[in-house]
């Protein structure tokens, strides 16, 4: 099996948010960086394919970001993906077409029995690259995946939807977006860091394709209000009644 | 003038109440780009037409009526050659979809067979010049972003419950359409559907939201949240990971960052702490309840109303307390 498996790097969201001075994104001093969590469970789902297989064919985990993101690269590696590609950009762009462009341009003719992405990036919340290089590269595409099992040469997914899954059969070779609740990402051992630095790692320049969609401003969400601890017991569950149907009139 | 193609959701041969609120959110961007029309495509197997009328009063200029039992489950790629065929027609502008499982399958699909920008998941928008400008949410939920989308035909897709259903009605007008692919050759099948509870409220549809978290304890003890949600009358129940990893209630239920977004008017939030996780998924509901007995737990920063309390001696008195107030109508 030969695997792709897109990862990006993401800030790590626990942050504090501020907003950039030319306000159209976050400003990213002092943040924090790691691997998509949808990726890493893509990553996951990649490794334990090959080794279903007799750990035969190759992962490689593929990444379009700036030259940091070749620490994401190494984690990816460190976890068991054979080899890794920057696609070098300053950063990448908010338009999901001109990422999945140059990431099917990266793929395209490279043999790959799977391609797999995360559902989504929850930086960009954007949920469109997978589909969007699916159909750039001509493959089938299952998207959600939180079920999966792949044997000759064809596959078999459950695909979450709201409160309820599409079971859905599909072709090799194809592409495929990893839902929460397929498995758990393993974590990396001390061995695969070590390996993980001898590991191939080729940068190139990423092929982006034309945008149509810019992020114009950034802002963060207005706070809350405070809200009110109306008590500590079913003393005041009368109180809270009274609240949820004269001010907020939700009763 | 643009015309504004959307995609009507259907799941199980039932038209989705996403499917009437993208009607809205097509109405007003036609409104806005000066008073195109409206065309809804509705596919499904030969029956699906009877849900043209609730279209039609929903704002649908036009029906485009897609009937093949090749359509009886999503087909993303005959869909996918149906739209774009359409698309390349040259008069539409713009095309709508629900920012939906369904919706964020095939819009991006869509997008790039015409190589053409998409703007996901908006919670509104306006027409400025030739730009579509929304908003979208990025960073977990934590920071809001702007999109200025260009081009032609330009596609969007809008968060659930952004836009309320109305009635707007039009006379009905069906146009047949078939396939631009055959429909039976598709390489991706969709070969069932697992609805998840049935008889209860989808967490997209419902108004109330009774969420419980690990604070419950055990499965059983969700009955307080069933119990207090059929109090209600109009909820549904949803739950943390804690909760969804544990099996107390399933995966479809989670809310949250790797679960489900909702924006219902009430939120109660029960034995949850309200990590940042689960936060990204809800914090965006009118209302927010929080009952912890943790007064330091970070729900409590989200929630408009708090109690500090044992929810097991809590929530059996708001059962009753709901109960009554519906009963005093
Ligand atoms: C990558 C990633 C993705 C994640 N995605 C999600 C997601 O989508 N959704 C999600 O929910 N979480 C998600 N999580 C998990 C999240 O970080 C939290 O672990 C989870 O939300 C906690 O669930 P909880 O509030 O039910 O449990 P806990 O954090 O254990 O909280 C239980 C609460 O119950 C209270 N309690 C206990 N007993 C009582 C009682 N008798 N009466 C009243 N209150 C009581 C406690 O004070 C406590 O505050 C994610 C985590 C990661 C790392
Ligand atoms: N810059 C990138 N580099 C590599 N993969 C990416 C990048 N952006 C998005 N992806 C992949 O596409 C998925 C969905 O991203 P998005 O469409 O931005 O929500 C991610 O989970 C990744 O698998």
């Amino acid at each position: 099996m030969k695997i792709a498996v897109c990862i990006k790097r993401v800030p790590v969201m626990e942050a504090k948010f501020a907003i950039a001075g030319d306000g159209t994104r976050v400003d990213e001093t002092g943040l924090k960086w790691d691997v998509n969590d949808f990726d890493l469970w893509a990553i996951e789902a990649a490794l334990q394919l090959k080794e279903a297989n007799g750990n035969q064919g190759e992962v490689v985990a593929i990444s379009l970001g700036p030259d940091a993101a070749q620490e994401q690269l190494r984690k990816a590696m460190a976890m068991g993906a054979d080899r890794a590609i920057l696609l070098q950009c300053d950063r990448p762009p908010a338009d999901g077409l001109a990422v999945a462009e140059a990431l099917a341009a990266e793929l395209a003719g490279g043999g790959w029995d799977l391609v797999l992405f995360g559902r989504i990036a929850i930086d960009s919340m954007n949920q469109m690259t997978g589909p969007m290089v699916a159909e750039l590269l001509g493959l089938p595409c299952v998207t959600n995946v939180c079920k999966l099992a792949v044997a000759n040469g064809a596959g078999e997914a459950e695909r979450a939807l709201e409160g309820a899954a599409e079971v859905v059969t599909f072709p090799l070779p194809a592409v495929l977006t990893i839902d929460d609740g397929l498995n758990k990402e393993r974590l990396p051992s001390l061995k695969g860091i070590m390996a993980a630095k001898k590991k191939p790692l080729d940068v190139k320049p990423a092929a982006l394709g034309a945008a149509h969609v810019a992020q114009v401003k950034a802002a963060l969400p207005p706070e809350r209000a405070a809200g009110r601890i109306l008590g500590d017991s079913a003393a005041a569950v009368p109180e809270l009644v009274r609240l949820l149907q004269t001010e907020a009139k939700v009763l | 003038m643009a015309n504004v193609l959307m995609f009507a959701e259907v799941r199980g041969g039932e038209l989705r109440k996403v499917a009437l609120e993208a009607l809205v959110a097509a109405r007003r961007l036609a409104a806005a780009s000066g008073g195109g029309a409206v065309h809804a495509v509705l596919a499904g197997a030969p029956g699906v037409g009877a849900h043209a009328a609730a279209l039609a009063n929903g704002g649908a200029d036009q029906v485009l009526l897609l009937e093949h039992d090749g359509f009886a489950h999503y087909n993303p790629e005959a869909l996918t050659a149906t739209l774009a065929e359409r698309l390349r027609g040259g008069s539409y502008g713009y095309a709508l979809f629900s920012a939906t499982a369904q919706g964020r399958d095939l819009s991006p699909r869509v997008a790039a067979r015409l190589r053409t920008g998409l703007a996901p998941d908006l919670t509104g928008f306006r027409v400025e010049g030739d730009a579509v400008v929304g908003e979208h949410f990025t960073m977990n939920g934590k920071v809001v972003a702007t999109l200025a989308l260009s081009g032609s035909p330009a596609l969007l897709s809008v968060r659930p419950a952004a836009f309320q259903p109305a009635a707007d009605p039009r006379p009905l007008a069906t146009e047949a359409i078939t396939s631009a692919a055959d429909p039976m050759a598709s390489r991706v099948k969709v070969t069932a559907l697992r609805q998840g509870n049935s008889g209860t409220l989808d967490l997209n549809d419902a108004p109330v939201i009774i969420a419980g978290g690990r604070g419950l304890k055990a499965p059983e003890h969700f009955r307080l949240c069933d119990e207090l949600a059929a109090a209600f009358g109009n909820a549904a129940v949803g739950a943390t990971r804690a909760v969804t990893d544990e099996g107390w209630r399933p995966h479809s239920d989670q809310i949250g960052q790797t679960g489900r977004n909702v924006s219902p008017t009430l939120y109660v939030a029960i034995g949850i702490s309200g990590a940042i996780q689960h936060l990204a998924g809800m914090r965006t509901s009118k209302t927010i309840v929080a009952i912890n007995k943790d007064k330091d737990a970070p729900i409590f920063k989200v929630a408009d109303y708090g109690i500090t309390g044992d929810a097991f001696e809590v929530v059996p008195a708001l059962i009753e307390a709901v109960k009554q107030a519906k009963a005093q109508g």
